[in-house]
């Protein structure tokens, strides 16, 4: 490109600019706020490679500035510590256990509704699945601690009227893996099913009248048709999935475990909040952060990825 | 349609009917419990007789909630919460959904870009933290709302909503010599009044259903929400028994160490907590999925 066209080019881009400057002015706020809370934190991924000491009386910026620069020290003490290798295979394992169990819950849930011809069923249903979406994570946590209590939680009740004895299951490693499933798998389901069952009622009729001719089983048609048809669905929500599988549901599981779950329950999610926010260990938990960071989205790179080689299906 | 009625339809069928009901029967029944748990007389309750229905009848767990100030106030905190957050989500999503929503904006594709990008990749817990102290918003509310002023989901979906506002309209409207703000505010907005009253549903209830931010941020126990509130009561007493069972007990007394009225307390609670929800949820469950599939959609 000459200079000649490339200057004529920014002065269309300039007149471009101050015809429609009051769209500028009205996107200015927002384009602030990304770059304040969502660019500045990227940018205070920093923290992770200095020393930060918070010291009396001074701001955080100040700290910043005053802090050590000690390269990847808090990288390498995370790496070689003790907690490593247990934070990880956690995290790896509740997510993995996610996606395996809650995934195609979703997806089984929505064939059974499109299957239902009576429409009322099918709306009844379809708006009580959708209760749990909008209860809070506190909520959730909460009527499991009630419900499973061992004294007079209805759970444990019925264990004991089949004469067994109570368990308390919120503070047994063995049921902390099921507990975080199973709830995930109740508070998602129905909502989880809207997207595939709006992709169903996109397939045309005529392809199950064609398989009717045919003489195709009701089974053949969802297994041949149905679920044929939502596969591009599937795979971009599972690319999402797996993409973002390690950053399992810390929020829940901060509400949900007790130092005596924590050897299965401690996720890295979990340990970044307990040594930053709780120990005030900055640093430390943002080198701890930025490493699961990282890890995410080359997940959900390699994830893209394999789906445009198996299936051209991606996201970008 | 042809209605297939062999026998392996039928089984289908079958598992089909199965699968629903146990669906809705395991998604009602803890929060008819807990709703049932927390009328019951507090003898049925300890002793474990309450399933889908209260037994006996008894509005104590209630006056005992309400007796102590901090829940009204943690209510009123949620409340608060939820209003202030809200506006203050609307009106940063609105002026930047629109403009990006129009074809003449200037650096449109670099602007979608800085947006996109965050949701693939974020500064994570601390450096956050660290930004919210450093603009001076710890112990307030507008650590709460501020810092989420967007969400760049509910950003897409009110852009949807803005293009399909059709562009002549507010041609005429300017060349009448109408101000971008007076077209936005006055033609724009009112047609796209389902795509605001969606992204505002979204936003409120996140607000109310919210803790992490609270727990976080809020250093003052008297501006708890409800959820912080209701954490600390059903969670913590619950650890702070496990740790002291540790200490002093064996697993096997659990039964006697049991507090007694305080379970019927914490079943009021966690219906106290969910019941604005619950009886919000039928009315704006359409706009949610409305919403939902507007943002899952690939442009």
């Amino acid at each position: 490109m000459s200079t000649d066209t490339g200057r004529r080019d920014s002065r269309a881009l300039w007149r471009e600019v101050k015809k429609n400057r009051a769209l500028l002015y009205l996107i200015a706020p927002g384009i602030l706020y990304f770059v304040i809370f969502h660019y500045l934190p990227i940018y205070g991924l920093s923290f992770a490679f200095v020393d930060y000491a918070p010291k009396y009386g001074q701001g955080v910026v100040a700290n910043y500035l005053t802090s050590p620069w000690i390269g990847f020290t808090h990288f390498v003490d995370f790496f070689t510590g003790p907690k490593f290798f247990p934070l990880l295979r956690n995290t790896v394992v509740l997510g993995f256990y996610s996606v395996l169990f809650e995934f195609p819950a979703a997806i089984l849930f929505a064939v059974c509704l499109y299957e239902v011809h009576n429409l009322f069923y099918r709306k009844f249903a379809q708006t009580i699945s959708f209760l749990p979406h909008f209860i809070s994570t506190v909520s959730v946590v909460a009527m499991m601690v009630m419900l499973f209590s061992p004294s007079d939680g209805y759970v444990n009740w019925l264990l004991s009227s089949i004469g067994i004895e109570p368990i308390y299951f919120m503070a047994e490693p063995g049921w902390f893996r099921p507990l975080y499933v199973g709830s995930g798998i109740w508070a998602g389901i129905g909502w989880g099913a809207i997207v595939y069952l709006a992709a169903m009622y996109g397939i045309p009729t005529s392809l199950y009248e064609s398989a009717a001719i045919d003489g195709a089983t009701r089974l053949q048609n969802i297994v041949r048709i149905t679920l044929p048809s939502i596969l591009p669905t599937i795979m971009i929500l599972l690319i999402l999935r797996v993409g973002t599988f390690i950053n399992v549901g810390v929020e829940k599981i901060l509400l949900m475990y007790n130092p005596l779950t924590y050897e299965v329950a401690d996720v890295i999610g979990t340990y970044v909040y307990r040594r930053g926010i709780v120990k005030f260990d900055y640093s430390f938990a943002t080198a701890v952060g930025l490493f699961n960071s990282v890890v995410n989205l080359l997940l959900l790179v390699v994830a893209n990825y394999t789906a445009r080689k198996v299936s051209d299906e991606s996201l970008w | 349609m042809v209605v297939d009625r062999s026998l392996s339809s039928r089984a289908v069928g079958l598992a089909v009917h199965a699968v629903i009901v146990v669906v809705l029967i395991t998604t009602i029944f803890p929060v008819l419990n807990i709703l049932s748990n927390s009328v019951s007389e507090t003898y049925h309750i300890i002793a474990g007789h309450v399933s889908f229905f209260p037994v006996g009848f008894s509005l104590r767990h209630y006056s005992i909630l309400f007796m102590d100030p901090m829940i009204p106030r943690s209510f009123l905190n949620s409340v608060l919460i939820t209003l202030l957050g809200t506006a203050v989500n609307l009106a940063f999503t609105v002026t930047m959904a629109y403009p990006l929503a129009k074809r003449r904006l200037p650096f449109r594709r670099s602007f979608m870009v800085l947006i996109v990008v965050t949701m693939f990749f974020s500064g994570g817990l601390i450096p956050r933290f660290m930004v919210v102290r450093a603009l001076g918003m710890y112990d307030s509310f507008l650590a709460l709302t501020v810092p989420i002023a967007i969400s760049a989901f509910n950003l897409i979906v009110m852009r949807t909503f803005f293009k399909q506002v059709p562009e002549e309209l507010e041609e005429s409207a300017f060349l009448e010599g109408a101000k971008e703000t007076t077209v936005l505010v006055r033609i724009v907005m009112p047609l796209a009044k389902a795509g605001v009253a969606t992204i505002a549903l979204f936003y409120a209830v996140s607000h109310w259903n919210a803790f992490f931010d609270a727990m976080i941020y809020l250093y003052d126990t008297r501006k708890y929400p409800m959820q912080l509130v209701l954490r600390d009561i059903v969670m913590r007493t619950e650890m702070a028994r496990l740790s002291f069972l540790q200490d002093q007990y064996g697993r096997n007394d659990l039964m006697e160490q049991e507090a007694v009225a305080i379970q019927g307390i914490k079943y009021g609670l966690i219906a106290i907590t969910m019941l604005p929800m619950l009886m919000l949820y039928p009315f704006i469950q359409r706009y949610f999925v409305k919403g939902v599939m507007i943002g899952s959609l690939k442009d």
